[in-house]
This record gives structure tokens, C-alpha cells and sequence, in this order.
């Protein structure tokens, strides 16, 4: 896949690499955003990785990186329900709050409660430390609608260049 | 609900143990509101002027609905309104003449839109700046200096009719802009209906949870001096 530079992008300004300790998931791409093979991803910059009868959900390396230093994460009650594209958690970075939507829907079983105390993991390491919450899908057909690596990357690259 | 003047104003994650002298707040009974985006603390009085974007995420082309591109498009459109008024520029998040900050911005992004809100430091009392704390998190312009060496009152750089009629006409180059009653801004078109219930999430905070903060700094503060 050819590089493109990305002419609106921050050029990482904030310097993070996901690559800082040995991904488990080997990195598809290394354009400006990492996306990692053997994930399912959002239109609004969410991963999942179904994992049995759980599903392990956070934001893309993408979504760190365009929504800058991470401040503050709410994040919902364990037993909360969560429904595919509806928000699920609070992301608050620079002067901004913004919504996190669940790729899937179902019963929210775990939450990352380092968040509290380190949210910046959430842009240090996105798709590691920085995960958000488990969820026991309701319907885990629901994941074919998500998009693949691939997809997803170039997604991101068309996003970025029509703006 | 009418408020008193001043009131203070929080971003949804500030903590009033560490942004406000609560001492004081309490002592004055000064009205404390969390709002539900992000962003620092205010204090405002009935001079404030409040300017308040609120677009569908496509609504202004080649502006991606992430903080940075937002902001950075709110700084262009404000140069439009200052120009030739005052040396203005958008100073990492906030508005400022020269180096003093006469406007702070906040924002929050859904799916499908975003807000971006500004309150405009038209004029204000020495002594409310007293309610606040020097914020841990600073932007790095603000130099560690207090308030009153920080901040500066918009009414001695332009009349406030100027600022209305200026602000209308640099947004008429992005949007059609036309007068609505405050009414019909508050509670929408009557022809258009909704099944969503909306459910407020900007709070007034209570003079127990306020009263509770302030016990704990005390706490804390007693419990150091007798470890030393």
C-alpha cells in the first residue's frame, strides 16, 4: 500500500508510538495511524476484538491522534447496556468532550479502570492499555457490518484527504 | 431558574477541590454550574457574552469534527470579526488580545455534530477572580500569571453592538443567518417533532458536594501538618 502524506494531519504531533512495547497484533500499516490486523473497526474510529463470548472495545490509533491529549475518560457502570453505534463513554482531550460509540451491542462485563488514573494510556498504547470496556455481545453478527484493517485504512485516508 | 451574579462555570471533569477557593465560594454562596463539555473553569457575570456553535458534522466543509480542526476554524472566523479592532489570535485554545485572554472555548463532539462555545470576557469585577484557582493545567502562554495579569476586558477594545454585528457577518460567509426568538432557540421549531427525551446533563453542583470538597482539602491539609 502506498504512503500518502496526509496534508491535514498533525504529523503526530504528540509524538506517541503504539509500537512502544511489542504489539500482540501485528501492525497492517504504518502510515501516519496504526491499524492492526485481526480487529473489526467503526466509522466513528472504534475497534473491537471478539475474543470468545467477549468483546474487548477501545479507539484507533486514528481517533488518539486526531483528538489529541487525553485528559479525562468517563466510562459506564459494568452492567450497563450498550447497542451498536449508540455512546457508550466520554472522552474529554484539549477543550473537547466527545462521545465514544460501541461498535456492538450488548452488556457491558469490565471497564478499564486504569483510565481513571492514566487516561493518557488511551493515546499511548490505543489498542492495549488503552482499552475501554468488555462487552458480552448480544448479537455478534452485528461484527460483520464493521469494516477490516484494509477497509478501515483506507477509510481513514479518504476521510483525511476530502478535508 | 434565575441565577445570581457572578455564577462559576466548570468544564465536566473539573474538580472544585482543585479549581475553586472554595472557601470563599461557599462564604458568598456564588452558584457553581458543570456544564457538560470540556475545557477550564469561568466565572461569569451579566456582561458575559456567550457565542454558541452548534453544527451538523458536514455542516462546514473541510473542517473535520475533531477539537483541533474546530478550533482552528473558530480562530479564522474570529479574525474576520477583530480585524483592524486589536492584535487578536487564537493562543492554543483560547482567545487573546496580544497575550491577554479575553475569550475561553469549549467544546463537545457526538457522532453527528459538534459544539463549540465561547464565553467572552466583556468586563468583570477584580475581586471575582478571587473565586478561582491557579489551574495545574495552564496553557503554556499563561506563564504562571494570576488572573488579573492573564486575563483582559473585551469593552475596552470594541463597543459590544460591533462585536454582535461582526460576529453575524463573519458567519454569513459559512451559513444563512437569520434572527430567532430566544424562545424558539431554547425550545426549537414547534412544526418539527422528536421522539428523543432530552435529558439535560449541565447541573448546578450543590452547596453539599461543594461543602464535602472543601472538607476534604481541610482534611487533607491537617493530616499533612501532622505527618510533618
Amino acid at each position: 500500500m502506498a504512503l500518502r502524506i496526509w496534508a491535514s494531519s498533525t504529523a503526530n504531533a504528540l509524538g506517541l508510538s503504539v509500537a512502544s512495547k511489542a504489539p500482540a497484533l501485528a501492525p497492517l500499516s504504518r502510515c501516519f495511524s496504526s491499524v492492526l490486523d485481526g480487529l473489526k473497526y467503526a466509522k466513528s474510529h472504534e475497534w473491537v476484538k471478539h475474543e470468545g463470548s467477549v468483546a474487548l472495545v477501545g479507539i484507533t490509533d486514528h481517533a488518539q491522534d486526531h483528538l489529541g491529549e487525553v485528559v479525562f475518560v468517563e466510562l459506564p457502570e459494568v452492567g450497563a447496556a450498550v447497542s451498536q453505534g449508540g455512546s457508550f463513554a466520554n472522552i474529554e482531550s484539549v477543550k473537547a468532550t466527545s462521545d465514544v460509540n460501541s461498535p456492538v451491542s450488548g452488556e457491558v462485563v469490565e471497564v478499564n479502570d486504569k483510565l481513571g488514573e492514566a487516561p493518557g494510556l488511551v493515546n499511548s498504547s490505543p489498542y492495549e492499555d488503552g482499552w475501554m470496556i468488555k462487552v458480552k455481545p448480544s448479537n455478534p453478527s452485528e461484527l460483520e457490518s464493521l469494516m477490516g484493517p484494509k477497509d478501515y485504512t483506507k477509510f481513514c485516508e479518504e476521510e483525511d484527504a476530502a478535508h | 431558574m434565575e441565577l445570581q451574579s457572578p455564577a462559576i462555570v466548570m468544564g465536566v471533569s473539573g474538580k472544585p477541590a482543585e479549581l475553586l477557593e472554595l472557601k470563599l465560594v461557599l462564604g458568598d454562596h456564588v452558584p457553581v454550574i458543570k456544564r457538560f463539555t470540556g475545557g477550564g473553569t469561568v466565572i461569569v457575570d451579566e456582561g458575559t457574552i456567550f457565542v454558541t456553535l452548534v453544527c451538523n458534522k458536514d455542516a462546514v466543509p473541510q473542517v473535520q469534527p475533531y477539537p483541533r480542526p474546530i478550533m482552528s476554524w473558530s480562530g479564522t472566523l474570529y479574525d474576520e470579526v477583530f480585524r483592524g479592532i486589536a492584535d487578536f489570535q487564537l493562543r492554543e485554545n483560547d482567545y487573546v488580545f496580544g497575550n491577554r485572554k479575553f475569550g475561553g472555548n469549549a467544546q463537545s463532539i457526538t457522532k453527528n455534530r459538534w459544539i463549540h462555545h465561547t464565553s467572552f470576557l466583556w468586563d468583570y469585577e477584580d475581586r471575582n477572580m478571587d473565586y478561582l484557582k491557579l489551574p495545574s493545567r495552564a496553557p503554556e502562554y499563561r506563564s504562571a500569571r494570576d488572573h488579573t495579569e492573564f486575563v483582559c476586558r473585551m469593552r475596552e477594545y470594541m463597543q459590544r453592538p460591533a462585536f454582535v454585528d461582526r460576529t453575524i457577518k463573519a458567519l454569513e460567509a459559512y451559513f444563512s443567518v437569520q434572527p430567532v426568538s430566544s424562545e424558539a432557540a431554547v425550545n426549537g421549531d414547534p412544526q418539527t417533532t422528536t421522539t428523543t427525551e432530552f435529558i439535560p446533563s449541565t447541573r448546578l453542583v450543590s452547596e453539599k458536594e461543594l461543602e464535602d470538597a472543601f472538607a476534604s482539602t481541610t482534611f487533607e491539609r491537617m493530616a499533612h501538618t501532622v505527618r510533618i
